[in-house]
């Protein structure tokens, strides 16, 4: 393996993983990031599932890539990525059916998701297809690694379990632990997201974004009396 | 690799046959000819589309049509499971087709007389769909449609597990709307028409670990024994004293907090799901709908009579 891959491909594998994290840096993907995350069993059908989206909608734009009329660019790649999240969909409800009834439309929502699209036109479009693959592995594991690490966090303290499995004893069940109900629900990936996001920036200060603009103190003469 | 040479010298036979048919040829030079123009020539353009369209609809009709028979084999195993479960009949491990052709026999009911239908195929009714089809559906009035469900099927599928030819358990298909979506089940009575054995919601969306709760096994042994229709001159705690005009009633509910099983009246109470007091009013709405004359309370009456259900 070690052979085959070029410093490209490891460049394009590892970095996703923190130094240009799709959720953390780029803040892509995270609708489908708040959706399924309640439980860790969802979180990893759906990384698992945009992660080959991701790699083979990328290798196969990458692919025709000198031959994609400008005009409708954006058209052929949405429908290589539509097609090939129909088959993934269709897989699973062949193959994962509990599964695929619990992720029921966000499968087909992979389709609108961020990360897909940004690397097809970021990347696909401008290297070949096997750099584009990696790419679009990478850029997947990368948005797997977040979901994993908030769905184990939602799911432990909000359901007391992990992968279904219980870990701490609920207190319904006459454990010792009380859930926290936030967890099941939605805004609380947004806290756990936003302080990855404050924790990977605190650990790469380099990552912070730059102040656009700067809000003036008020100027002499201004606001106040009318 | 033997193998791999013998293919591809067949791909390469395959390629002179075509090479012989003047269209294959006059396809190649136009596919030629397209890829060697402009990418922003307008000829290109549609070319491109066309065929991008082409194999993609390719691809995605032969994943749906390749895999078809799985799903549906993967519907009717999970709607299979469902019943054998509520029956109480499901055995992890064992063969859930083998099981159910065995313990479980489907009947088709028509709601409004209580009566059994023997016209309809049994084995392909399909109620969900049946409820969306305006020849085979009513449209409920809205002042009764307490379970918020605008529509159901004329006939019902029913699912009867036999014993020695006596009925065992009667298990009755439910919905209604929850909080965020209709909820579908099924309930499991004793012969009786009137003693709950077992509850089970096979399709819902609700909060997970709230309302999404009424899939918790521990939650759903809660009903076991529970009572469906007011008996007379036994109290409900949401009603009061139950009077003879409630009697023959559906009664049961879900109520805020934990049952107290001394107190009269919780026979005809469940614990309502923490957190989730819409779910729960959804549920106590969809049971009192479906035991309703509305729902199957005709086709009970007809079980517990000593004359049975006409067919």
């Amino acid at each position: 393996m070690s052979a085959v891959m070029n410093d490209e491909t490891k460049k394009v594998l590892v970095e996703p993983l923190v130094s240009n994290n799709p959720i953390t840096l780029q803040v892509l993907g995270i609708c489908s990031a708040l959706a399924v995350t309640s439980q860790m069993s969802t979180s990893l059908i759906m990384a698992l599932a945009l992660t080959l989206v991701t790699a083979f909608s990328s290798a196969a734009i990458s692919a025709i890539r000198n031959h994609i009329p400008s005009s409708i660019r954006i058209i052929v790649q949405m429908t290589i990525i539509a097609s090939l999240v129909i088959v993934v969909d269709q897989i699973l409800k062949a193959f994962a059916y509990d599964v695929s009834k619990q992720l029921s439309v966000f499968v087909g929502l992979i389709i609108t998701n961020c990360i897909v699209m940004g690397r097809a036109e970021g990347y696909a479009m401008k290297n070949p297809p096997l750099e584009s693959f990696m790419d679009g592995i990478g850029n997947g594991l990368g948005y797997s690694l977040i979901l994993i690490v908030v769905a184990f966090f939602r799911e432990t303290l909000g359901s007391g379990k992990l992968l279904g499995i219980e870990v701490f004893k609920l207190t319904k069940d006459g454990g010792w632990y009380d859930p926290n109900g936030l967890m099941l629900l939605p805004p609380s990936a947004f806290f756990i997201i936003g302080l990855i996001i404050w924790g990977v920036r605190v650990w790469k200060p380099e990552q912070a974004e730059k102040v656009e603009f700067k809000i003036l103190p008020i100027a002499h003469g201004e606001g106040g009396h009318h | 690799m033997p193998n791999e040479k013998k293919q591809c010298e067949h791909m390469v036979k395959l390629c002179a046959t075509l090479e012989k048919y003047e269209s294959y040829r006059k396809f190649k030079a136009y596919a030629e000819k397209i890829l060697a123009l402009g990418n922003d020539s307008l000829e290109k353009t549609i070319a491109i589309a066309v065929a991008l369209c082409l194999v993609c609809a390719v691809l995605v009709s032969f994943a749906a049509v390749a895999l078809k028979p799985l799903q549906v084999d993967n519907k009717e195993q999970d709607m299979k499971k469902n019943i054998l479960d509520v029956a109480g009949l499901l055995d992890e491990g064992s063969n859930i087709d083998a099981a159910f052709a065995e313990k479980i026999e489907p009947k088709i009911v028509d709601l409004a007389t209580g009566d059994y239908v023997d016209s309809v195929n049994v084995a392909d009714y399909d109620q969900r769909k049946a409820a969306k089809d305006p020849a085979q559906n009513v449209v409920i009035p809205k002042e009764k449609d307490i379970a918020h469900i605008r529509i159901k099927a004329k006939y019902a599928k029913v699912f009867l597990v036999k014993e020695g030819g006596a009925i065992k358990s009667i298990i009755l298909p439910i919905n209604g709307y929850g909080l965020w979506s209709t909820l579908y089940g099924f309930l499991s009575l004793d012969a009786d028409g009137q003693t709950v054995q077992s509850i089970n919601f096979y399709d819902q969306s609700e909060t997970p670990g709230l309302g999404g709760e009424v899939v918790n096994p521990k939650w759903r042994a809660l009903w076991k024994g529970k009572k469906v229709y007011a008996e007379s001159d036994q109290p409900s705690l949401d009603k009061g004293l139950i009077t003879e005009a409630d009697k023959g009633e559906p009664a049961l509910s879900l109520i805020k907090g934990v049952v107290d099983n001394s107190k009269p009246g919780s026979q005809y109470q469940v614990d309502g799901l923490a957190g989730a007091t819409l779910t729960s009013t959804g549920v106590t709405n969809l049971i009192r709908y479906w035991m309703s004359t509305e729902g199957f309370a005709p086709y009970l009456n007809k079980v517990r009579t000593v004359k049975g259900v006409k067919s």
